[in-house]
């Protein structure tokens, strides 16, 4: 068998590891000679989409990433920092794990799972709290759709049930674009000491570089190349691509490292996540200014005759790159023993700023690090707007005609996967481990309390797609507000965003023009809620043979509660008054009673108003700091009679009617507007999306204090009902529903996933 | 202000008196070892410390809790692998001296495993894990464990497992029952389990195990406290 170095590299090779001519070109004059294959390999993975951002970087730069409470910003280090006072820090990404889940999706969503928490405790923050956004195609009649939801859900539970981890919440929506290409999107969150944070650093020439954790196999070889191409039937074979998570491993390692750090014989840390042992070691080296040498012989390997090119471009699961303070060695040691983990001195800092990977020490690589992690190139893609947009705007939901019976409607909502109680899927996380959930999935925001303080983290996770789809730029503002108004429900300030950006195929001028647009949106309303990005992922060629994924960007909002309570979104008691705050449009484009009504995904999508939507989320912010909440519930995805009818069922065991009238009482106009004008349709109303609502209850007592409050906001509101009885019954204007028992509420809303599961 | 200021910290503490001493072993892959020592220290003002699953020594300690978690990843079968630890053989000499000890979820399986109580734990009925609070039925007041409370109560606690699907065969089931060892039974069963059955306890009542989480329901921002019947059990030995 040839060596790496000794085989010829044709144009044939260059081309499968995705390198173009120009590329090439430049790898050369980086080298100042030909790579071998080795390096080759090692450019290449360095060099893809998923590790270099090079589609993407140039677009990704509109994002915000200032404010005063951001202490490490986005692309400085594995995950975003932010302030929460008192010396407390958040460190928080979301991170895709598409393709692996499409191919296999136990491990794909389970290891999905443990990359993002390594990113977190690396950083030296201890993981509090995972989420997961999930996209999959229609839920019925569809045997892979099932398939691969039950496999990603046991995958999340396998892994964050084991390492302790709770998985709070998330969102789940189920759409045929998703068809075969589901989408995975993994957050973590984790809480430290401000002094606590270690950034991923390489310095001090002569300090040890160790290897510590699972040995390395061929698992996942090249799996962010793999994430760098379209699916295809063919993807199947790249299933070695994906790899294996062991996550009692990653537990011993989480509390291994957390010790470590503690200890103070670290300089630096990096997860070995995608590009494995070749991203750790360049990217330690570029951050620190420095070089890193490594002898692969030294590697702990779990498969015999491993060649430098496969130990390099590894993606087996559970492993860091550790650098030490020289002279500490014995101490980290005993941490390591402590743990029973292995680790080994595989290398040594150098001050040559070169990546130096040696065999056996012979040379077999070397790269310039800091051009390696750094200087991959940068494209500017073509774009343009697609021309599906002109159609699906034109369109107009009047011409479909009456809905029929509205009682009907309303249930079919409720049994609409995307809107059905996730309770199947939670259910198999455990979402209470740690007891800090003070707010369990469910409710608009999940609610962690931080033990010993008075303070408490509001997270959500939205994306609407459907509405990006329709229109990339309002419905990525859409994304981030709605997040923001859920912490805000919630009772907390919104601080800082994460995102996943998932689209297709970049090359594609059209799905470049959707991002770029999705981008701008995202940056618009981060700015108009001060809520910069900390961080994120770009996840692109997310395509399945019949096309590419709708457009999705999530967002992953962390918001922050202090000396107070958070509010929940369920009715809590009988007599309680309820108020809609916000204003309805005649807004029905991009709906979810389009689609699962009518079948249509068309139309205008909602407008948002950013001003309004900040207004707003004040308003909720200041409403329970003043303790007059019993709840607070955001109008979304099938609107206020949604809404209303989750406020009823949300709470198991304690579910309770309201007997709601919009139009009979004269609403309180702010800024010359009504809450819900004569001139919007019944539909609109009752099923409409339009954004920047919320409904509300308020104790009798409350009643006039909360008023007071509102009135003195820019949001216009009207008292539309009463909390109590047994029964939903909605009247709006001349039209209504007759009252619907909770109870069959309930039951529809909360079987609608458990039964196309089990069907 | 409510006590919601002091996360974690209710203002009204059960007990200040150091009168229980707990050790909360932590074997690799544990994780409701922290949340045990939170509510026994912080909740019940309990002295409690963690023991490593190497030490060999239970001596100090009038109460060891085995707590929830993937006890060596659970492999091969839940609790197996932690049955062979050296600090097990430290709570087989603590339980044979009538010495209290406690296992939550996966400290009710290593127990099991172990033989220190009877049965054995297959996978959930449904195939999958399962988190949420469910309601308890108290069968027996009578152990060091449910003292503080009434045969016949209902308590609200949460579960979390994948194989907590209690099963012993019919000779042993009788004896269970005939010896009043059946401390807690499901009121809506989540899991298959047989006869209903949540928590049980040796013949000399001072072994229980149980698959709900009694710690994490002893706060109020958790949504129950009736959890904190149990730990007030074990404290006003």
């Amino acid at each position: 068998m040839k060596t790496a170095e000794e085989i010829k590299l044709t144009p044939e090779i260059i081309q499968k590891h995705g390198i173009t001519p120009a590329e090439y070109g430049s790898i050369k004059k980086i080298l100042g000679r030909e790579p071998n294959l080795t390096e080759l390999g090692i450019f290449s993975v360095m060099w893809s989409e998923h590790c270099s951002y090079k589609n993407s970087k140039n677009v990704l730069k509109l994002l915000p990433k200032d404010g005063p409470r951001m202490l490490v910003k986005a692309g400085e280090e594995n995950a975003g920092v932010v302030d929460i006072g008192d010396g407390l820090v958040v460190v928080f990404k979301m991170e895709s794990h598409n393709h692996p889940s499409a191919i296999e999706p136990f491990q794909g969503a389970a290891t999905g799972v443990g990359g993002i928490l390594r990113d977190i405790f690396t950083m030296g923050a201890r993981p509090i709290a995972s989420m997961n956004s999930l996209r999959f195609g229609k839920l019925d009649d569809n045997g892979n759709t099932k398939r691969l939801l039950s496999g990603v859900v046991a995958g999340i539970s396998h892994y964050g049930n084991c390492i302790g981890v709770p998985t709070i919440g998330g969102e789940i929506y189920f759409d045929e674009s998703y068809e075969g290409n589901p989408l995975v999107n993994a957050f973590a969150l984790g809480l430290a000491r401000r002094e606590e944070i270690v950034k991923a650093k390489a310095e001090g020439t002569g300090n040890p570089v160790f290897y510590l954790g699972a040995a390395t196999g061929r698992d996942g070889m090249g799996g962010a190349a793999f994430a760098s191409k379209d699916l295809s039937e063919a993807s199947e074979k790249d299933r070695p691509a994906v790899q294996v998570g062991d996550p009692f491993l990653e537990k011993l390692l989480l509390e291994a490292v957390l010790e470590l750090l503690k200890s103070g014989c670290v300089v630096g840390i990096q997860d070995m996540g995608a590009a494995g042992l070749t991203c750790s070691t360049c990217e330690t080296a570029s951050r620190g200014n420095t070089g890193v040498e490594i002898d692969v012989a030294k590697v702990p390997q779990r498969e015999t005759g491993m060649v430098p090119y496969e130990i390099m471009l590894s993606e087996s699961q559970e492993r860091m790159l550790v650098i030490l303070k020289k002279g500490r060695e014995a101490e980290a040691k005993r941490i390591f023993e402590k743990w029973d983990l292995h680790a080994e001195a595989i290398g040594l800092v150098t001050d040559d700023g070169l990546m130096r990977v040696k065999e056996n020490g012979v040379t077999v690589s070397e790269i310039p690090a800091k051009k390696l992690a750094d200087d991959a190139p940068v494209y500017i893609r073509e774009e343009k707007e697609p021309a599906y947009l002109k159609s699906a705007g034109n369109f107009d939901p009047k011409s479909l005609g009456s809905a029929g019976d509205l009682n009907a409607v309303l249930l079919k909502l409720l049994d609409a996967p995307s809107i059905a109680s996730k309770e199947w899927v939670y259910g198999q996380y455990d979402h209470m481990v740690r007891t800090n959930t003070v707010v369990l999935p469910g409710s608009d925001a999940s609610v962690i309390r931080i033990k010993g303080t008075n303070k408490s983290i509001a997270i959500s996770t939205d994306g609407n797609s459907t509405y990006c789809y329709l229109d990339p730029y309002e419905g990525a503002k859409i994304a981030v507000a709605e997040a923001a108004r859920n912490v805000a429900c919630a009772g907390a300030v919104p601080l800082s965003i994460t995102n996943c950006l998932n689209f297709g195929n970049p090359m594609n001028p059209e799905i470049f023009w959707t991002l770029k647009k999705c981008i701008e949106g995202i940056r618009d309303a981060c700015l108009a809620f001060e809520t910069p990005v900390s961080g994120g992922n770009v996840s692109l060629y997310n395509q399945n043979p019949k096309g590419a994924i709708d457009p999705t960007p999530t967002i992953g909002m962390v918001g922050l509660i202090e000396g107070r309570e958070p509010v929940t979104s369920h009715f809590k008691n009988e007599g309680d008054v309820v108020i809609l705050l916000g204003q309805t449009r005649e807004e029905l484009g991009g709906s979810e009673f389009l689609k699962t009504i009518f079948g249509v995904k068309a139309g205008v999508c909602p407008r948002l108003d950013l001003k309004e939507a900040k207004a707003l989320n004040d308003l909720m912010i200041r409403l329970a700091k003043e303790n007059l909440l019993a709840s607070a519930h955001d109008c979304a995805e099938g609107g206020l009679a949604v809404a209303l009818a989750e406020s009823c069922i949300s709470n198991k065991g304690y579910e309770m009617g309201a007997a709601i009238n919009v139009g009979a009482t004269p609403a309180r106009p702010a800024g010359g507007r009504r809450v819900a004008p004569t001139d919007v349709s019944t539909e609109a109303l009752l099923f409409g999306e339009s954004q920047s609502r919320v409904v509300i209850s308020v104790s009798p007592k409350n009643l006039k204090k909360a008023e007071e409050v509102i009135q003195s906001s820019a949001t216009p509101y009207e008292v539309i009902g009463k909390t109590g009885g047994e029964d939903l019954a909605i009247q709006v204007i001349h039209r209504g529903l007759t009252p619907i028992p909770v109870r069959v509420l309930s039951h529809t809303w909360r079987n609608a996933i458990g039964r196309r599961m089990r069907g | 202000m409510s006590c919601f200021l002091i996360n974690g910290y209710p203002d009204t503490r059960s007990h200040t008196r150091f009168s229980v001493k707990f050790g909360v072993v932590v074997f690799p892959g544990s994780n409701c070892d922290e949340d045990c020592r939170h509510v026994l220290k912080n909740v019940m003002g309990q002295e409690a410390d963690f023991v490593w699953h190497k030490d060999r020594d239970l001596s100090r300690y009038d109460c060891v809790v085995l707590p929830g978690g993937f006890s060596y990843g659970d492999y091969l079968r839940t609790g197996a692998i932690a049955r062979f630890s050296p600090v097990m053989e430290a709570v087989q000499k603590h339980a044979e001296r009538g010495k209290l000890v406690i296992g939550i979820c996966n400290g009710f399986q290593i127990l099991l495993e172990s033989g220190l109580l009877p049965g054995a734990m297959l996978r959930n009925a449904s195939l999958k894990f399962v988190c949420k609070f469910v309601e308890l039925r108290v069968e027996s007041a009578d152990s060091a464990f449910t003292k503080k409370t009434k045969k016949g109560q209902r308590l609200r606690l949460p579960v979390a497992h994948g194989e907590g699907n209690y099963f012993a065969d019919d000779e042993a089931l009788a004896d269970l029952k005939k010896n009043d060892q059946i401390l807690l039974r499901y009121a809506d069963n989540p899991n298959g389990s047989v006869e209903d059955i949540a928590g049980i306890c040796n013949k000399k009542r001072n072994v229980f195990g149980l698959m709900p989480h009694p710690e994490r329901a002893s706060e109020r921002e958790l949504g129950s406290v009736d959890g904190r019947k149990i730990f007030e059990s074990i404290v006003s030995q």
